[in-house]
């Protein structure tokens, strides 16, 4: 089973939730981090990390002794990623979405690939959990194909937990695309339903059976709680704001080992998922 | 033209809170939502839609079930297993490279240009404003995001303006590179927190790689003081300005469900002197007065 921590806004508590359920539950899990813009998973679970890939994707690389300037390159990418200036090719390697059409269409067999650096997919283990993340190189505009080779790294067997990216755009469906549950995290303010709104319609989209968590519970209106109702969201679980649980959070400590006694409320939070998923 | 930017890396750091409430306190202003994945400054600002402009973004590849001979090419040529066994396309999973479209030997794929999402041109209380909405599960965030800034700044001179104001989004990728590139300086919104730090830490590098300049300012301080000033550190050897702390308040979440901004809230606080201080600092700045001189006119409110 795979579950998404997903929600529209950010700061809602996405890795808060993701990393404490992953830590309550007595089972072995794979924890990615898909947020690979801005990972922070792994300042709370701590784990030792034990191997350490570069990932790239495929860009071109032009042989101008065996380019006759036909421009077909040109023509078939719609990303304006290569361009024929005179004599020479220019490839805007930042701008290329890895398509190979070019390679593909150049009748001179001109075109061969090199590498443009992704980011860094880092493994490592704590405890009962697997723990992968990946770190986007700074400057690299594109996160989806590094979030899609993160997701590469699951032992089907174990449950699986993603931390995904907010917002609601590619990178977002990357972390939740073929998951077989969205756990949405999100407070009760005016921001945090609009937001939400977003993430249930895409949600919806995919076809992904949903529930929320509302954290902050206390700060803010019912608007959630009725919004969730309407939706036939349910609510798995509410984390009120207690400055002990942002002080805990603030020093890169879980909320069950600074207060045990939430760790029942997140086991219960992953049996009511895994009845939801089952039936 | 001057353009500051709100950035945190870290989503839920405060930057609409505070976006909104400089956009009060500032004359003379555009103000621009370029979180275009999840917009919220329009939850505060409230603003009267003046135009609303489609928003296309590239194609997406439909295969014609009678023209096809289900000869397999496209599924071969498409890298993202966007096509099925039944020669269907998946649209989310479909890159819009339109390899496949070229090298179909029937011709029988369309690649029709998608609406992608929306954008507006408004007036606020806050001043002129340029907001959008990216479709659920579109592409192309950075390319809308770059759209909305160059409207933001035309409307800004059209209107003799001379101060733009961008709401940017959270994360390093590519809705962000689009937000900063050409900016005049960054405010970067950091919570005292290991996550807020972190991510500080990667916008800044970014801010580094553009070579735009940054501003720092911490919200919440009081959550973590010990934190708060490691990120006071960190910042002064990055060279970025400290521009003060704004203490954990839920006078940002009470204005909020209001659909106002702090400043309209309440008359004064702690809170509210802090932010005034942090805006006096920002327009203030040598990175927005090129020239040295200190804007009176817009510090004194």
């Amino acid at each position: 089973m795979i579950i998404s921590v997903a929600s529209g806004k950010g700061g809602t508590g996405k890795t808060t939730v993701s990393t404490n359920m992953a830590l309550a539950i007595d089972r072995d899990v794979n924890f990615l981090d898909c947020d690979v813009e801005e990972p922070n998973a792994h300042l709370f679970l701590n784990p030792e990390i034990e191997k350490s890939e570069l990932v790239d994707t495929p860009v071109p690389k032009v042989n101008l002794e065996l380019c006759n300037q036909c421009r077909k390159c040109m023509d078939i990418c719609r990303f304006n990623a290569i361009t024929v200036v005179g004599e020479k090719v220019l490839v805007f390697s930042e701008l290329c979405h890895s398509c190979g059409g070019c390679m593909l269409v150049c009748p001179e067999g001109a075109i061969t690939e090199i590498g443009r650096e992704l980011g860094t997919i880092e493994y490592g283990k704590t405890d009962h959990i697997t723990f992968t993340h990946g770190k986007m190189r700074i400057g690299e505009a594109m996160s989806p194909p590094l979030i899609k080779e993160v997701r590469k790294s699951v032992n089907p067997e174990d449950l699986t937990i993603i931390d995904a990216p907010p917002g609601t755009s590619c990178p977002v469906i990357a972390a939740i695309n073929g998951v077989d549950f969205v756990l949405m995290v999100t407070e009760p303010t005016p921001f945090g339903l609009h937001d939400l709104k977003l993430a249930v319609e895409a949600v919806k989209l995919l076809g992904i059976p949903s529930g929320l968590v509302i954290n902050r519970s206390d700060l803010g209106t019912r608007d959630v709680y009725d919004y969730a109702q309407e939706q036939n969201i349910p609510v798995l679980l509410e984390i009120p704001f207690d400055r002990k649980i942002a002080e805990t959070y603030s020093r890169g400590k879980t909320i069950v080992e600074a207060m045990p006694e939430w760790t029942d409320k997140f086991q219960k939070l992953f049996y009511d998922i895994e009845q939801i998923v089952e039936s | 033209m001057r353009e500051l930017v709100i950035l945190s890396g870290k989503g839920g750091t405060g930057k609409t809170s505070l976006t909104a409430a400089f956009a009060s306190l500032a004359q003379n202003n555009v103000i621009c939502d370029a979180d275009v994945d999840a917009a919220d400054l329009h939850l505060l600002a409230q603003p009267e839609v003046k135009a609303t402009t489609d928003f296309m973004g590239g194609g997406i590849a439909e295969i014609v079930t009678d023209s096809c001979i289900e000869c397999g090419t496209c599924r071969e040529v498409c890298r993202f297993d966007a096509i099925d066994e039944s020669f269907t396309v998946n649209p989310i999973s479909c890159e819009g490279c339109g390899v496949c479209v070229d090298m179909c030997p029937e011709g029988a794929i369309n690649f029709p240009p998608q609406k992608c999402g929306e954008w507006f041109i408004s007036d606020s209380r806050f001043g002129p404003m340029v907001h959008a909405r990216l479709g659920i599960a579109e592409e192309n965030s950075g390319k809308l995001v770059s759209l909305i800034r160059k409207e933001a700044r035309e409307l800004a001179e059209q209107k003799g303006h001379d101060l733009l104001i961008t709401d940017g989004p959270p994360g390093i990728g590519c809705p962000v590179i689009a937000s900063i590139s050409g900016a005049t300086a960054l405010v970067i919104v950091v919570e005292p927190t290991v996550s807020g730090i972190h991510d500080m830490l990667r916008v800044a590098e970014l801010a580094k790689h553009f070579q735009i300049p940054g501003m720092v300012l911490v919200n919440k301080f009081d959550l973590n003081q010990e934190l708060t000033a490691s990120i006071e550190q960190e910042a002064a050897k990055l060279n970025m300005k400290v521009l003060g702390r704004v203490p954990f308040d839920t006078i940002f979440v009470k204005s909020m469900v209001k659909g106002v901004n702090i400043f309209e809230y309440e008359e004064d606080s702690p809170t509210l002197q802090a932010v005034r201080g942090i805006w006096e600092k920002i327009v203030n700045a040598p990175v927005l007065n090129n020239m040295g001189v200190v804007d009176l006119k817009a510090t004194i409110q």
